[in-house]
């Protein structure tokens, strides 16, 4: 047993490569958000498109519903708007905030791009993505039937994101009471 | 000469690190403005991490300098007006992290390392002191060779 014992640093070098290996895995600019569990905060926004009527966060009390941040300006969104359009031909409610944008240019996008969106606002000072937690867009948030925040995904949702991650977990909001 | 080089010298001492708050963000009240300075130096920018929001270029940055300075002017104490921002994107805004059950580790660890590695030194130290090695007694054809080897060193 004594004679192992020289091994102990090796070990104790393992242990340390294990945890650096596994922190290399990590991507630093994926924080965890302070409003799981909680509700959205307040929020009234103007319309994104011309004759809307905006988006107010009691607005999304009702389903369980995704409500994703976006913006014209966004390279990433672009890539994340085709499984959103997606998303909504298989009847999901989304709800989008036009973060740090011009409405004229969120509508343009949405012209050129396609709606996925049930409400639409627009968060011309970034205030209320700034009290949503945003650092970046996309980010959407999966809000349950009473407005509470249960998850967050920070960056473009891809199709495996929606159906690994944030589907079974829309399912189970979808099924409690 | 000298008297362009010692201004040169003066130049580049009394410049100070370059700060990325606008002048247009800045607060009339210089003792507001330089508490703003002293909080916005411990929050870390979202977008360039490891950036403080004083430091960074970012929009985000530059609407949280601004946020901060509004709370300041609403009469937030800095606890306030930091908590404000951390209820929004939590503790990792904290440059420099509070003391909690979360970061135990992080404000113990080294501690616990020198403590660990003390122990360590200590085991060793006894295991050596407490178990003197007898050196072996002498063949005696090693007697022989060190009596021959010490009579031809005499003999020279």
């Amino acid at each position: 047993m004594n004679r192992l014992v020289f091994l102990a640093p090796v070990a104790l070098f393992a242990l340390l490569i294990g945890a650096f290996a596994a922190g290399l895995g990590r991507d630093p600019s994926k924080l965890p958000s302070t409003l799981i569990d909680k509700p959205l905060p307040a929020f009234d926004l103007p319309a994104v498109r011309a004759g809307d009527v905006g988006m107010k966060s009691t607005d999304n009390i009702g389903q369980p519903h995704l409500l994703n941040v976006f913006a014209s300006w966004c390279v990433s969104c672009r890539i994340e708007h085709p499984v959103l359009l997606q998303l909504k031909a298989e009847g999901v409610p989304i709800d989008g905030l036009d973060w740090k944008d011009e409405p004229s240019d969120g509508q343009k996008y949405l012209i050129d791009q396609g709606d996925p969106y049930r409400l639409a606002g627009n968060d011309k000072t970034g205030r209320a993505g700034i009290d949503l937690g945003v650092a970046g867009v996309p980010e959407t948030f999966l809000v349950d039937r009473k407005g509470r925040v249960r998850y967050k995904q920070i960056g473009p949702i891809t199709a495996e994101d929606w159906a690994g991650t944030i589907k079974p977990l829309m399912d189970r909001l979808r099924a409690e009471g | 000469m000298k008297r362009a080089l010692i201004a040169l010298l003066a130049v580049v001492a009394l410049a100070g690190p370059a700060r990325a708050v606008l002048p247009s963000e800045q607060l009339a009240d210089p003792k507001l403005e330089s508490r703003a300075r002293a909080i916005g130096a411990q929050l870390r920018c979202l977008v360039c991490q490891n950036q403080s929001i004083d430091d960074s270029d970012a929009v985000l940055a530059g609407d949280l300098r601004v946020i901060l300075r509004e709370r300041l002017l609403a009469g937030d104490t800095d606890k306030q007006a930091v908590n404000y921002i951390v209820k929004r994107y939590g503790h990792y805004v904290l440059l420099n992290p509070p003391f909690e059950s979360q970061t135990l580790l992080l404000w113990l660890g080294p501690a616990l390392v020198l403590v660990m590695g003390g122990v360590w030194v200590g085991l060793m130290i006894r295991k050596t002191a407490t178990t003197p090695q007898p050196s072996p007694a002498l063949t005696p054809e090693e007697h022989e060779q060190l009596r021959r080897r010490l009579d031809a060193e005499s003999a020279l």
